[in-house]
This record gives C-alpha cells, structure tokens and sequence, in this order.
C-alpha cells in the first residue's frame, strides 16, 4: 500500500478504556476483547482436541487394542475432527478477524459489535453441548465428523440430538461472525481504500466470509433433516421411504468443501501479509492474488462430489467433479507461485512469524499435491477412506490452518499487546513443531498407500512401524505447543516493550497506531489519499 | 462507498447477548431432552420441557431487551447513515444465508424426482437398485414408497387449485399491500400505513390459518403424513420451513404495526420497516416457487 | 489409572519385537488385475508430475532463501508485477492438468464398464460381516472376521494375517470378469481390496456395480473402507482366486454342504450339542454388541442376560431373532443364520449366564416359525 499516505490524528483524546473485572469480557462490544476471546477459546479447543489427538494415537501406537474400546475409539475420531475444525480453526481465524480486520481497514469497531459478542459467547455453549455427550449414556457420537447417515441417523446413539443442537448453535455464531465480516469490510472501510486496495488479509475474510454465509445454512439444513429423520419419522436418508442415503452426503459436502477453504483462505491472507513484510518487497501480483480467491472460492461450490468418488455416481458426474476439482490446482497455483515470486530477489529475514510462513508456503503445496492426486477419480478408489487422505487433509490443516493462525500471532502479538515475544523460545516452537508434525503426517502416505483405513482403531502388522512413528511426532509436536502458550503469557506478562513497527518493513494501517494499543482505535476514520 | 462521518455509534457493554446465548442453550437442549423423552418414554422426566421454555421465554425477554436499546438508539438519534447501510447489509446477507436454507430443501426436492426415485423404481444409471424393491414403482407424486411397512401410503395429494391458490393469491396480494404501507410511509401519511400493514398482517393470518386447515386434512383424510415416505418428507419440509417464516414474518409484521400506532418511524428514518418488507417479499418469493414445484408439478 | 500403567508397561514391552512384524510397505501395490496396474501407472504419474513440479517450485523457494537474505548483504528489488509471467504460470499447469486429465477419463471409463460380466456375485455389508450371494449358482454365505480375541487383546502372539483373515473367503475363479452388486443392510460399506483395485461404497437400498478380472491365483485382502460403527476396523474381506477347475470343485462342494444343512434341520438335537453349537454361533455373531458375557453396552444394546424378551415368550424371542428389530442394529438374523444355528443361539441365550430355564427350542420350531 505504498501508494497510500496516512492522515492520522492523536486517537488518545476521547479514549475510555475497558471496563474493570471480569464482567468485562462478558458484556463486551469491543473487537479487540472479542478477538481476545476468540482466541483464547481457539487455543482451549485445539487442546481439548489435540488430546483426542493423543488417545487417537497411543491406541495406534502399536497393532493391538490397549487403552479404549473401539467404539470410544471412533467417539475420539469423531470428536477431535468436528473440535479441531468447528472450535479450534474456525474461531482462530475469526479472531485474528477480529482483532486485524478493524485495524487493517481504519474502522473503529465492526460493524455490528452487540451482534458481535453474541457470534462469540454461543459457542462456549454450543461446545459445552457437544462435549457433555461424551458423558451420555450411549456415548458420544461416534459416526466420525461426516456423520453419514444412516450411521449418524438411525443407528445413532442418543446423544446424536445434542449433537445436532451444538451444531446448529455453530452455525448461527459462524453465520453472524461472517455477516458482520463482510459488512465491517463493505461499509467501514477509511475514506479513499476501495475494494482493490484492501490488505490481502482483508480481501481473504471477504471471500471466506462470503462462503460462510453460503454454506452455513446448508449445513444448518442438512443436520434439521437428520433431526426429522430421527425423530419424526421421515425417510430423507433412507430408501425405504424413496430417499437416499447418498443424499445426505451430497448436501454435507456441499457445505463440507467450501469448509475447507473457509479454513485456508484466511491462512493464505496472513502468509500474503508475512511474506512481503520478511522480504522486504511487495506482494507479488495482488490483482491475480484477489481473482485467484475468488475462482478458489467459486469453484469450491462445484467439486463436492470428490469427496465421493466411491458412491457410485454416474459416470457423468464422476467426470464432471473430477474435472472441476483438479481446476482448483490452477488458481491455488498462481497463489503459491506468487509467494515464491514475492520471496524470489527480496532481502529475506526469519523471525518467527516468516519461518512460519514459509513452512506453510512448502507445505502447503505438499497437501495440495496430495489433493491433486485424490481428485484423480480412478486412482482416488484407491485412496479414499485410507490414511493417505488423513495425511492429505492434516498437511493442509495443521500446517496450512493450524500455521496460518499462529503465525498471524506471532506477527501481530507485538502490536496487541504491545510487547514482544521472545524470539528464541519462538524459533525453538518453529523448528520443534516442523519436526515434530512431519514425523507425524508424512508416514500416513505411505500406511495410506500401502492400504491402512481410516477410522480404525487397531490395524494389521506390515503398518506398525510407520503408526509408531505417526504416535511419536505426535506426541513431540503436542507438547511443544506448550512452549506456544509459554511463550504468549510470557510476552503479555513480562515481555520487552516492542515499538510501534516491530518489523522492519511491515507496511499496513494497524501499523500506523500507537503501541500500546488505546482501547478504541480509528474512532475517527483515518484518510487514505491516493497517489 | 466513502463516508466522512466521524462518529460510528459504537454501543457499550451489553447484557442481550450472553442472555441470548444462555437461551440458545436452554431452548435447544430442553427440545433435545424433551425429544429424547418421547423416544424413551420410561426415563421422560418433567424438568426436560421446563428448561425449553424456560429458554424460549428467555430469548423472548431477550430480544425484546435488544430491540428495545436498538429502538430507543435508534430514536434519539445515535445512528449515522453509516450505521443505518450496516443494517442494510446485515439484513440482506441475512436473508442471502436464508436462500441458502432454502435451497439445500429444494435440493433434496429436485433429488428425489430426479435421482433416487428414479433408481429405486429401476430407471435411470443406478436403476438396478429396483431388484431390491421389486414391487416398487416410481410415479410423482410418489403415494407408495418402496417399503410400504415402514412408511405408510398416501390416499391423495392436495389439490394445488384450492387452498394453494388461494394461498398464493394471499400473499403475493400481500406483498403489494406492504409496499403500499412502504409508499404512504415514506409519503408520511401515517393512517394508511396502519391500514395497508393492517391488511397485509391479516393476509398473512389467514395464510397461515388456511396452511393449518391443509395439514389437518393432510392428516386427517389423506394419510399425508410425515410419515410417508419421501412425499410427505419433502412435503412437510419445504410447506412447514415456509409457515414457520410466515409466523416470523407477521410477528415482525404485528411489531412494526404497534410501533407505527407507538409513532415510531419517520418518512426517512424507518429502516426495521424495510428489513421487515423486505423479509415479507422474500417468504413470498419461496412461496412462488414452492406452489409451482411442490404443488402443481 | 492402575489399569493404564499395566497396559502402558505391557505396551513398552512390545517396543521392541515391533520391527519384526513385516517389511516396510510404502507404496500402492500393482495389484493383480489389469486395472490395477493401470491404475497404479496413473498413481505414479501423478505423483512424478507432482514432485516435478514441488522440486521447481521448492527450488526457486529455497534460493530464494539461500541467496536473497539480508544476513548477506541482498537489496530488495522493486518489481511486483507482470502480467506475462502470470499469464505463464496460469496456462502451465492448467496444461499439466490436461495430461492428467486425458489418461484417467480413459481408465475411469473402462472401470464403468460392468458389462458381459462371467459371473455375478452380490455382496452385501452388514454391522460387521459381508455376505457373499453368487447369484448364477445359489451359494450364500456370510464371512467374518476369525483372528482370535486374545490376539486383539495383546495375550496371545499375532498371526501374520492378522485382521484380515475371515471364516469363508470369497473364491472366484481367475481370468473370468467377475461383477459385484454392492449393497447393505444397515449402514453404508465399503468394498475395498486393494491388489483388486476395487473399491466400492456399499449402500442401503440401493445397488453399485462394478468388476474384477483376476489375472493370477493367490489369496488378496481388504479391509471395509466405510466409517460403519464401532467394528469398522473388524470387517475384513479375503478373495481367493483359483483356477476354473479348482473354482468348479469349490462350486460342488458348497453346494452339498448347504444340503447338508439342510439335513441337520430335520435331525434331532440335544439340548448339549445345542448349547455348544450356539455358543460358538453367538459369540461369533452377538457378542460384538451384546457382549460375551451377555451384559450388553446400554442403552444402545440392550443386555441379554436377564432379558425379558430372552426369558420371556418363545414366540416373541423367535421372532426377534429371525426379523430383526426393524429401525435399529438388531438385525434379521433369519436371513443370515441357519436354522440350526437361530435354534442353537436361542437356546443357548435361555441356558447360560443366569438365563436357566432348561427349555429346547429345537430347529424344527424355527422352520416352522418361518414358514407361517
Ligand atoms: C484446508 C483444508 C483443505 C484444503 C485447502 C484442501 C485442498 C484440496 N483438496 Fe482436500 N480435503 C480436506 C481439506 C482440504 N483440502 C479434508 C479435511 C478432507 C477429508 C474430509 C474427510 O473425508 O474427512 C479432504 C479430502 C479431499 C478429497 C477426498 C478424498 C477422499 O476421501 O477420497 C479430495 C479429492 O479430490 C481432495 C482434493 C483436494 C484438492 C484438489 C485440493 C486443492 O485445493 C489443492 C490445490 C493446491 C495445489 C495443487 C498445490 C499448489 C499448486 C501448484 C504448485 C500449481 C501446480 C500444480 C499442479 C498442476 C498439480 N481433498
Ligand atoms: C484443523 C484440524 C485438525 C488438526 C489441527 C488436527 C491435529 C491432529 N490430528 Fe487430526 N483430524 C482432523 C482435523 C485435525 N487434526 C479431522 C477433520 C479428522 C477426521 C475425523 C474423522 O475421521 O471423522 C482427523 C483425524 C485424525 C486421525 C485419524 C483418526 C482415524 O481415522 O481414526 C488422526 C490419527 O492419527 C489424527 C491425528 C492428529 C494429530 C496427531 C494432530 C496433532 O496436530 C495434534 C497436536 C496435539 C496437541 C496440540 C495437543 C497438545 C496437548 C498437550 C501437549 C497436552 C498438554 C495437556 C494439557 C495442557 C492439559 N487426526
Ligand atoms: C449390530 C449390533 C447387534 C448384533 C450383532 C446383535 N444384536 Fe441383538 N440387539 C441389538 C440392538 C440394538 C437391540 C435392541 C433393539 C431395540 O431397540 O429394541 C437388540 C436386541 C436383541 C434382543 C431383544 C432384547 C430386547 O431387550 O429388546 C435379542 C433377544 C437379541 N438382540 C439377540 C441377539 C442375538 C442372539 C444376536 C446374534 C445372533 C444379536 N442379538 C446380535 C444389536 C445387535
Ligand atoms: Cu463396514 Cu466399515
Ligand atoms: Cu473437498
């Protein structure tokens, strides 16, 4: 945004700050509170999930059953996906929104900041909702975080209704979060930044917000015809009745692909604002960046049916969604060539948030080549349901999303809280991490290939050796996310002063604004002249 | 899209939402426990429906509470033109999200003519499934699904040229009738507002009465049930999300007309009036579509 | 927690043999069939391209970084656009896709081709076991899982085949096109043996077809590959494919065991060989839900010790056993069971655990159940 020039005036003038106590946080309409929030309950569900993770894994240790039985077994599958994807990435990313999108775009709040708070304070409940059915009797459920029916319908156990409540309570937070999203960014912008001048982080949320609102009720649909089918005796999922079970996937993963974008696009947002910071150049081709988001995001609504392949559609659609899906590799190739170009004759640095950064670019790229060959329909019966589409989705969520979202911290902490972290225990987090899920994801390929379902709590002999490999990066990469939370409640507690630009060339409004933050900022709308 | 105004109300602390969170979970877990009741009669117990309404009187006093700071914000002045577009878009992302619901039902709708019906009667790339349902046939309206055991045959359809249509007429006359309340606000002739939103609301009643009559029939002598097999499924789905609006919609509709006889609104300053039309336009709209499909063909 | 540290200790101990289990398998096996070794020549394409494209990619990256850090003196350039490279890097791969593209339309063409098939066979997935229906022959039969508890359970040394062993084993003879009609009875399956390249979703109500030709005689495993409840991970699936003599002397033999069974219906049956037979019935087929003890896992499956309907009404009890509960996991086990095992495995259910009441229901009386 060179071409930009900044007209701010001294903000501290008509400043109150935040309420005292702890009622604070509940009645809040404030973004940054509630980006706080959002975060802090991310990090509590990518715990809560990460430990799912770890008795995933110490029962794959070895072949054998040893600590649960298999029908908890597939309570803890089921539970660490719909956790790690509704509570942990979803709601990290919303908060970076919250925190950067005000910031970024000069606005004094969102736009709707009652609506806001309440987006935030449904979900605590909605996960309380989904977490107490571990305790029901019957268990949790079990039927994986696809719920296909008629699993996840008439051969559910009791808990299942509870579970549709939670979900429907995710969506009218995510629904709300994202409409207001999209109206901080159409209406709130400074004077004089039009749409192609916004930040690519901002225009990421734009496009994710966008297939939030899309998809979400679909979703929402989806789970209510569960419902009916459970309780009122309808046959939407059952061919007895003249439906189709088949039908229920249709409409998941027409939400359900369009989800997984809504947990990358915002990674791809914050690696473009990373990347040209630590190479001290321009993001390459920001015009090609924002149509790539949005052929990702058009096309996602035509591709559902890959995740499919092995329903027995007819040849015409197989063909069709292969084609479609193998598309994708065009626009998410331009990102990922713009990143290297952004990178290529810069003058590069790698503080904790570019190492990241980079980390992701790579890898990144490693999950979408995996995706690539799963959209192959014919060779993609051979991967389906196997461990090669668990290291498939893991390379593009734990490096891609997971990453995504704690290089945003590490990059904007210093500005929040206006203290820096330490830079050592960071690198240390980094190369630990990178380690550590490496070890865990890249085996899963070759037990995937050589013919290891998923979903399965014990496995046949020739995949022990990878599995116990698996187990332990995991176990390696879960434990240094502990030196994450270290690291950030060191740096709030007694971290250095950082300046008002920690980073060298970091361009962008957020920067502009004094550190430590003022509680109320932009309340007058900065003025962004154009050259 | 610049706007220079200095001043975006931002509100203070709230209570409304974490009241309406705390609803949400007790409206939505009391319908589970009280869903679970009726699947497991022995362990029914009666604080199950106590928790639901007790949520569902908590959102009510919550969205009352809310509604009523927007309201008086509103009045004295608080809101720039700025904020009155963030409405604006809100309002019409939201009812974007609401298309979005209503369109995975026609979905499922378009599915079972085209698809699954089809297959099972032996028609189409997967119509061997038929050797599993060798006395199945596939006709749509579909009165006798595959296994007739499990869900029970429907006698007869209802007839889309009856209360259907005059279900139709009623309410595309109603969305004239709202804009017409919307021309004399804005004209600020305030009398016939309340006649004009009078009538719509009364149209939008006795839809809903009407709506009613047809279930009980449905029920009572066609054997039109939820029950039904695929029919009646995507009957009742499609016909009751729509009433279900339809209630929403008059009750928005009954609020606004209190609030006109309150005074409230000016012929520039109305904005929960278009929300609330717009909202009325867009339940008509499913309608349309939904007697042509549901109904007719 | 004591119960965890025994297991954790017994868990550490097989550290260290774990090396021994078998060679590292990395890759897809070529398989077997002539679609499989095309398929897995597409596999690896793809993936050559792939890497290709990742050592490019990577490359650029990594000098990027090697060379253009500040730490060695590198001056940022200014350019950040150009429409000719973007242009580039949009038709490359879009052209690369292409290549993929052309290859696998053809293969997926020719796996949908189920026509002019030599034999026919209906497999049907049900919680957690296939059933086997050769429709040109009238040989039905279902396949379960045999690998013993105790090895589950770490007592006992695993087989090499462990998982993926079954009772019977689905033979088919070799070069014949083989289709399958795949459907289920519960929840949805899924087909899969890999040397096959098979893989196929198994679904309620409806039908999915596809086919095999087996080039070489040999014993291949699967494994479900569908989310199905909690044994998911215990419903393999062994074909053996034998040559058309030996498949010949397969057919015969199944068929003079199944009038075999037939026979042991209208024999007479002692209450000893009753309970025996259906001890061995239930714990292969019931005690997955309602365990070995008879104790159930409520409220999803009920307990069968001390059950009203166990002890209760004969009729009802029959009934329940040869139809199912309908709606739920309990299935009609009169399609799945012989008369003599229903007899034996209700039977048994009344005489063991605390369930005594000495009373014989003889094969005679279900056959003669199902027959009204
Ligand atoms: C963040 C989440 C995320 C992302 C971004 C993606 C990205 C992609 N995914 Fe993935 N996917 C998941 C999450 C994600 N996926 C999940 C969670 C599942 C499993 C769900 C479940 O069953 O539980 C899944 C499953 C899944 C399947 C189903 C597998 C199966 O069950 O059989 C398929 C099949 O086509 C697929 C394909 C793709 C493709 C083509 C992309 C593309 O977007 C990738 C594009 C990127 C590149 C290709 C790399 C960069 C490009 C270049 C360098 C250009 C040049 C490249 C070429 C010309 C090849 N994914
Ligand atoms: C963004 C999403 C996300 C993330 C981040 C992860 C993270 C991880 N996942 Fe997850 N996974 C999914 C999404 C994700 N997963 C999905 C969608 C599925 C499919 C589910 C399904 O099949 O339905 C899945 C399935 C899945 C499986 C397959 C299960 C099966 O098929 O049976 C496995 C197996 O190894 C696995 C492992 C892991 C591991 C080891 C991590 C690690 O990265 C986790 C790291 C661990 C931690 C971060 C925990 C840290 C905790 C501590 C250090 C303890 C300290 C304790 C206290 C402080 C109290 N995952
Ligand atoms: C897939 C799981 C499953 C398997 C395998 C299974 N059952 Fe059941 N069974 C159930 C369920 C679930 C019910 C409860 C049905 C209901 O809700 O009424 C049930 C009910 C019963 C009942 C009636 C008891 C009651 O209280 O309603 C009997 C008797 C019974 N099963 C016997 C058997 C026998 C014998 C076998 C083996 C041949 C068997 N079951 C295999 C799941 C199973
Ligand atoms: Cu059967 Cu999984
Ligand atoms: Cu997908």
């Amino acid at each position: 945004m060179s071409e930009q020039t900044l007209t701010i005036d001294d903000h501290d003038h008509h400043d109150h700050g935040p309420a005292k106590g702890l009622l604070r946080w509940v009645f809040t309409t404030n973004h940054k509170d509630i980006g706080t929030l959002y975060l802090i309950f991310s990090l509590t569900m990518f715990f809560i999930g990460g430990m799912m993770a770890f008795v995933i894994r110490a029962e794959l240790f070895q072949p054998g059953m040893q600590l649960v039985d298999p029908g908890f077994f597939n309570q803890m599958t089921t539970m660490h996906g719909l956790i790690m994807v509704f509570g942990a990435v979803m709601p990290g990313f919303v908060g970076l929104a919250n925190w950067q999108i005000p910031l970024m775009v000069g606005a004094p709040d969102m736009a709707l900041p009652r609506m806001n708070n309440w987006s935030f304070w449904i979900l605590p409940f909605a996960f309380t909702m989904l977490l107490s059915t571990l305790f029901m009797g019957g268990g949790a459920p079990g039927f994986g975080w696809t719920f296909y029916a008629p699993l996840s319908t008439t051969y559910a156990p009791p808990s299942v209704t509870f579970f549709i409540f939670a979900i429907h309570m995710m969506g009218i937070s995510s629904i709300m979060g994202a409409m207001n999203i999209i109206v901080t960014l159409f209406n709130m912008r400074a004077p004089g930044m039009g749409l192609m001048q916004m930040p690519m982080f901002a225009w990421s949320w734009l496009i994710t917000a966008f297939l939030l609102v899309a998809v979400m009720p679909v979703l929402a649909a989806v789970v209510t015809m569960m419902l009916m089918d459970i309780h009122f005796a309808t046959s939407f999922f059952s061919a007895a009745g003249g439906g189709d079970p088949v039908l229920f996937q249709h409409i998941f993963w027409f939400f359900g692909h369009p989800e997984v974008y809504i947990m990358i696009l915002p990674a791809f947002g914050v690696v473009s604002e990373i990347l040209p910071t630590f190479s001290r150049k321009k993001l390459f081709g920001y015009h090609s960046m924002v149509y790539a988001l949005i052929a990702i995001a058009l096309l996602s609504f035509v591709v559902w049916a890959h995740h499919m392949f092995t329903v027995g559609m007819p040849i015409g659609g197989q063909l069709f969604f292969m084609y479609a899906t193998m598309l994708i590799a065009v626009p998410t190739g331009v990102k990922v060539f713009n990143w290297v170009a952004t990178m290529f004759k810069g003058s590069l640095t790698f503080e904790t948030p570019m190492l990241f950064a980079i980390a992701f670019v790579v890898l990144f790229t490693v999950g979408g080549f995996s995706g690539i060959m799963l959209a192959i329909a014919p060779v993609d019966f051979q991967y389906q349901d196997t461990y090669f589409v668990v290291a498939h989705f893991h390379y593009v969520l734990v490096p891609g999303a997971i990453f995504g979202i704690v290089a945003g911290v590490y990059y904007w902490l210093p500005k929040w809280c206006g203290k820096m972290y330490d830079e050592s225990l960071g690198k240390m987090h980094f190369w630990l991490s990178f380690i550590g899920l490496n070890l865990t994801f890249f085996p899963m390929h070759f037990v995937g290939l050589a013919g290891m379902p998923r979903r399965v709590p014990d496995y046949a002999l020739q995949f022990a050796d990878f599995n116990m490999m698996a187990s332990m990066g995991a176990f390696l990469f879960g434990t240094s996310q502990l030196i994450f939370v270290y690291l950030v409640i060191k740096a709030v507690r007694s971290g250095k002063e950082a300046a008002q630009v920690p980073w060298e060339s970091a361009e962008g409004l957020e920067w502009t604004l004094p550190t430590p933050l003022p509680y109320h900022t932009f309340t007058t709308p900065p003025v962004i002249e154009q050259k | 899209m610049e706007h220079t105004s200095d001043s975006y109300y931002v509100p203070d602390q709230s209570i409304w939402p974490i009241v309406g969170a705390i609803a949400m979970f007790l409206m939505l877990g009391g319908t589970g426990l009280v869903l679970n009741d009726l699947q497991n009669a022995e362990h029914a117990s009666q604080s199950s429906s106590l928790i639901m309404y007790s949520g569902m009187i908590i959102l009510t006093i919550m969205l009352f509470g809310w509604f009523g700071n927007v309201i008086a914000e509103s009045r004295r002045g608080a809101y720039s033109p700025q904020v009155d577009i963030s409405f604006r878009y809100g309002m019409s992302w939201f009812i974007f999200s609401e298309v979005m619901f209503f369109l995975a039902f026609f979905g499922v709708l378009y599915y079972a003519r085209a698809f699954s019906v089809p297959w099972l009667g032996g028609e189409g790339d997967k119509g061997i499934s038929h050797m599993l349902w060798p006395d199945f046939e596939a006709v749509w309206p579909l009165l006798t699904p595959p296994n007739p055991e499990l869900f029970t045959p429907i006698k007869e359809v209802i007839d889309p040229w009856h209360l259907p249509l005059i279900n139709t007429i009623l309410l595309v006359t109603s969305s004239f009738t709202v804009t017409f309340a919307h021309h004399a606000l804005r004209h600020g002739d305030r009398a016939k507002i309340k006649i004009w939103l009078a009538i719509t609301l009364i149209f939008g009643l006795t839809f809903l009465a009407f709506q009613a009559e047809e279930y009980i029939e449905a029920y009572q002598h066609l054997d039109l049930t939820l029950n039904s097999g695929i029919y009646g499924a995507t009957f009742f789905l499609l016909t009751g999300f729509h009433g279900l609006h339809v209630t929403i919609g008059s009750i928005i509709l009954f609020i606004l007309l209190i609030r006109v006889f309150k005074g409230h609104f000016t012929p520039d300053n109305h904005f929960a009036f278009e929300a609330g039309s717009w909202y009325w336009h867009f339940v008509d709209v499913v309608w349309l579509l939904l007697f042509v499909v549901v109904y007719v063909f | 927690m004591q119960r965890f540290l025994h297991q954790f200790c017994i868990a550490l101990a097989f550290l260290i043999p774990s090396s021994v289990y078998a060679a590292w398998e990395l890759n897809m096996p070529r398989g077997v069939t002539d679609t499989s070794n095309t398929v897995y020549d597409l596999h690896m394409l793809i993936l050559w391209i792939c890497v290709g494209i990742g050592v490019v990619v990577f490359g650029v990256m990594f000098w990027s970084i090697l060379y253009h850090r500040k730490s060695q003196g590198a001056k940022a350039a200014q350019f950040h656009e150009s429409t000719t490279v973007e242009v580039i890097w949009t038709v490359i791969p879009f052209i690369i896709l292409i290549g993929m593209a052309v290859p696998s339309t053809t293969v997926l063409i020719d796996m949908y081709d189920s026509s002019e098939s030599d034999i026919d066979i209906q497999v049907t997935g049900y919680q957690w076991k296939w059933q086997y229906k050769y429709l040109n022959e009238e040989i039905d039969f279902f396949s379960t899982l045999t690998t013993p508890k105790e090895e589950i359970a770490n007592e006992q040394v695993k087989n090499p085949n462990y998982l993926l062993e079954v009772d019977n084993e689905l033979v088919v003879p070799i070069n014949k096109k083989v289709r399958f009609l795949f459907t289920a009875n519960d929840v949805i399956h899924a087909w899969w043996v890999p040397e096959l390249a098979v893989k196929k979703d198994a679904i309620p109500g409806f039908i999915n077809e596809s086919w095999t030709r087996i080039n070489e005689v040999g014993t291949y495993r699967g494994q479900c590959a569908e989310l199905c409840g909690k044994d998911h991970g215990f419903m393999p699936i062994v074909v053996k494919a034998v040559t058309q003599e030996d498949y010949d002397i397969w057919v015969a033999e199944q068929k003079a065991t199944a009038l075999a069974t037939a026979a042991a219906a209208t024999q007479d049956w002692t209450m000893e060989d009753l309970v025996a037979k259906g001890e061995t019935v239930y714990q292969k087929n019931c005690a997955g839900c309602h365990m070995v003890d008879g104790s159930g896992l409520p409220p999803a499956f009920p307990a069968l010790n001390g059950n009203e309907v166990v002890l209760g009404d004969i009729e009802k009890h029959i009934d329940i056993m040869v139809n199912g509960v309908p709606g739920t996991a309990m299935a009609a086990y009169g399609k799945q069971l012989s008369a003599v095992d229903l007899a034996a495995v209700i039977t048994y259910k009344r005489n063991t655990w605390d369930n005594k009441t000495g009373e014989v229901i003889s094969p005679a009386d279900v056959t003669a159940f199902m027959s009204k």
